[in-house]
């Protein structure tokens, strides 16, 4: 009932508010990112600053392939989107073994130290752009057309990203890495095999923002290496603020926290001029100190204080 | 590539890297020192380190426009970033003092976002330096050039460190703070207000990053964006040399200098700032797999 309601409103946007796409269409990257962020930050307990990596890594293998491979529009995007999540999935899996090693803080700060190298180097190598980025091929369209295109292959996208997590987390998988989550060690007593385990979780994060970043490439139009593709003071914090706003490791946290955090986000743009980032700084800074345990962490809390103080009298009242 | 053959063949190029670069390795090291005292104190890994050495660059940058020796607005921007560091303190740093090292970790960094942002809005985002004119030093018949500034950058950059050393052991504040670090409730049965102690501890390190700030400044160049670079060098050089040791930490500060300056000339100025972070994550996951080795020897 909720995701029908949910669904029918996300497909009639562009028809609601069609002034709002492309805004729309950045809401639903912004829900994906706090989605994929949460499978390690939520659910597996590794917070990670450097998943961009893998947004910027899909970005520009999705804008080389629609660059130089000569195919037609909508085949070089399908194909340069395979390719990006095949590299995205492959970088995962080979620095996975890794970096998954490290453990708390030192895990958090190699892979802010990732997306940032990635960023560094995207902008020194020539052959993508370097400095002055890229700019992905014109969509052959007509005007407005391009917006819904994109608008709907994001919400294709997030939606079985969302399905995708759900189904993960009903399974045994799930349990895996909230075990590995509550005690690595002891989960590894087990007999959880937590490297395989924490190497693929990293792999379907990689997998959905590798398939995310060309589209988003085409969206903007021009492909900055620091500012979009491997934006970690802004992507990079955002997608793990979004997720502790929400809640972290609730399946729905991260998409009420993405919402809620890219309006508010949205509306600094247009209301502050010129001080929404230092805006953003000051709100980056309240969550984290006020709001740590997020909404939906917030919500159980309330409930579970409620239920215990409703629980008190009966059990005055039940003693002898 | 041709560059390493090019470094090989003229031993003087290659003296004048690890000369560069151990002369900014003080710099870094300091930095760096400031970053372990605060880890050891209040257990927060302060990613606005970076941030605030930018802070300390722009108070001698302005001071230096206003007709004040940068060699003078050192104390000035110690100063001013001991305020600077004692407010941040009171508004935001408190509040995860001693608390989950991941929520330390994220409003640290938004903190760095934010004075970012702010320096951003208010100086611009042009790149700005000191120019202190104080000539060079030619060694090896003018093959190596010492810029008398760096050596001075480096002589200053050793000063503080020994001052902040003399203070740590001789000082009252400093043995509290010593203490605390040890032992922080063990200090409070004592009779040390942990509290002020905290804040003292992250302001000095404010003022640390301040006069190494002032010395960026007068050797290199200074930007709002500038701070994670810092950051990320400083979080190196203490996972490589452990917290507290001044020594190994000096160290390895210069070996980071050599380290990036032959980088930087064999790959490429572009590279230079990817290979600092590449270097980070190199670091660590060698770090894990030598702990990870260890442990086996242990069973």
């Amino acid at each position: 009932m909720l995701y029908g309601a949910l669904a029918v409103l996300a497909l009639a946007a562009t028809w609601l508010v069609p002034a709002l796409t492309t805004q729309m269409t950045f809401l639903w990257l912004m829900i994906l990112f706090a989605l994929t962020w949460d499978i390690l930050g939520g659910q597996m307990g590794y917070n990670s600053f450097g998943n961009v990596l893998f947004f910027g890594v899909g970005m520009y293998v999705c804008a080389v392939v629609q660059r130089d491979s000569g195919l037609s529009y909508y085949a070089a995007l399908a194909s340069g989107m395979g390719l990006a999540a095949v590299v995205s999935v492959a970088l995962a899996a080979l620095l996975g073994p890794a970096i998954l090693g490290l453990r708390g803080h030192y895990f958090a700060i190699a892979t802010l130290g990732l997306g940032v190298a990635a960023g560094d180097l995207a902008a020194a190598w020539e052959y993508i752009g370097a400095g002055s980025g890229l700019v992905p091929p014109p969509f052959p369209g007509a005007v407005g057309a391009r917006e819904h295109f994109f608008y709907y292959l994001t919400l294709a996208l997030l939606a079985a990203t969302f399905c995708t997590l759900r189904w993960l987390y009903s399974r045994r998988f799930g349990l895996a890495i909230n075990a590995i989550r509550d005690d690595e060690d002891k989960a590894e007593a087990m007999g959880i095999r937590t490297t395989r385990y924490k190497t693929v979780a990293w792999c379907v994060a990689a997998l959905f923002l590798g398939l995310a970043g060309g589209p988003i490439g085409s969206v903007a139009g021009f492909i900055d290496p620091r500012e979009l593709a491997f934006a970690g003071s802004t992507f990079g914090v955002w997608m793990v603020l979004m997720a502790m706003l929400g809640g972290k490791g609730t399946l729905w946290g991260p998409v009420i926290g993405a919402s809620i955090f890219y309006v508010t986000q949205e509306a600094f743009w247009t209301y502050l001029l010129g001080w929404q980032r230092v805006a953003m700084g000051v709100l980056i800074v309240l969550i984290v100190l006020f709001f740590p345990t997020g909404i939906l962490g917030w919500l159980r809390q309330r409930r579970a204080r409620t239920q215990a103080s409703a629980a008190a009298p009966a059990l005055q009242g039940g003693a002898p | 590539m041709s560059n390493l053959a090019l470094l090989f063949d003229t031993p003087a190029l290659a003296l004048q890297l690890v000369v560069d670069g151990v002369l900014v390795g003080a710099i870094f090291a300091l930095v760096a020192y400031g970053m372990a005292l605060v880890w050891g104190v209040t257990n927060v890994i302060n990613v606005a380190q970076g941030e605030l050495v930018m802070l300390g660059g722009y108070v001698v940058y302005y001071l230096d426009r206003y007709g004040v020796s940068p060699v003078f607005g050192l104390p000035f921007a110690a100063v001013a970033l001991y305020i600077v560091g004692w407010i941040l303190y009171r508004l935001a740093v408190f509040r995860v003092v001693n608390g989950d090292l991941f929520t330390s970790l994220l409003a640290t960094f938004g903190l760095s976002i934010l004075l970012q942002q702010l320096m951003n809005q208010i100086f611009g985002a042009d790149i700005r330096s000191v120019q202190a004119d104080l000539g060079s030093f030619f060694l090896a018949g003018g093959l190596v050039t010492v810029a008398k500034v760096k050596l001075l950058a480096f002589a200053m950059a050793l000063a503080v460190g020994a001052g902040l050393v003399l203070f740590l052991k001789r000082s009252r504040l400093g043995q509290a703070i010593r203490a605390t670090s040890q032992n922080a409730r063990a200090a409070r049965i004592l009779g040390v207000d942990t509290h002020r102690v905290y804040a003292a501890t992250f302001a000095l390190n404010a003022a640390i990053c301040g006069a190494a700030g002032g010395l960026v400044a007068m050797t290199w160049i200074i930007h709002p964006y500038l701070g994670l670079t810092y950051t990320v060098r400083s979080f190196m050089i203490i996972v490589v040399a452990g917290l507290g040791n001044i020594g190994t930490v000096l160290a390895s500060g210069c070996g980071l200098g050599v380290a990036e300056n032959a980088a930087g000339f064999i790959l490429g100025t572009e590279y230079e700032t990817a290979f600092v972070f590449a270097l980070l994550v190199a670091i660590l996951v060698g770090r894990n797999l030598v702990l990870a080795r260890q442990r086996r020897y242990l069973k």
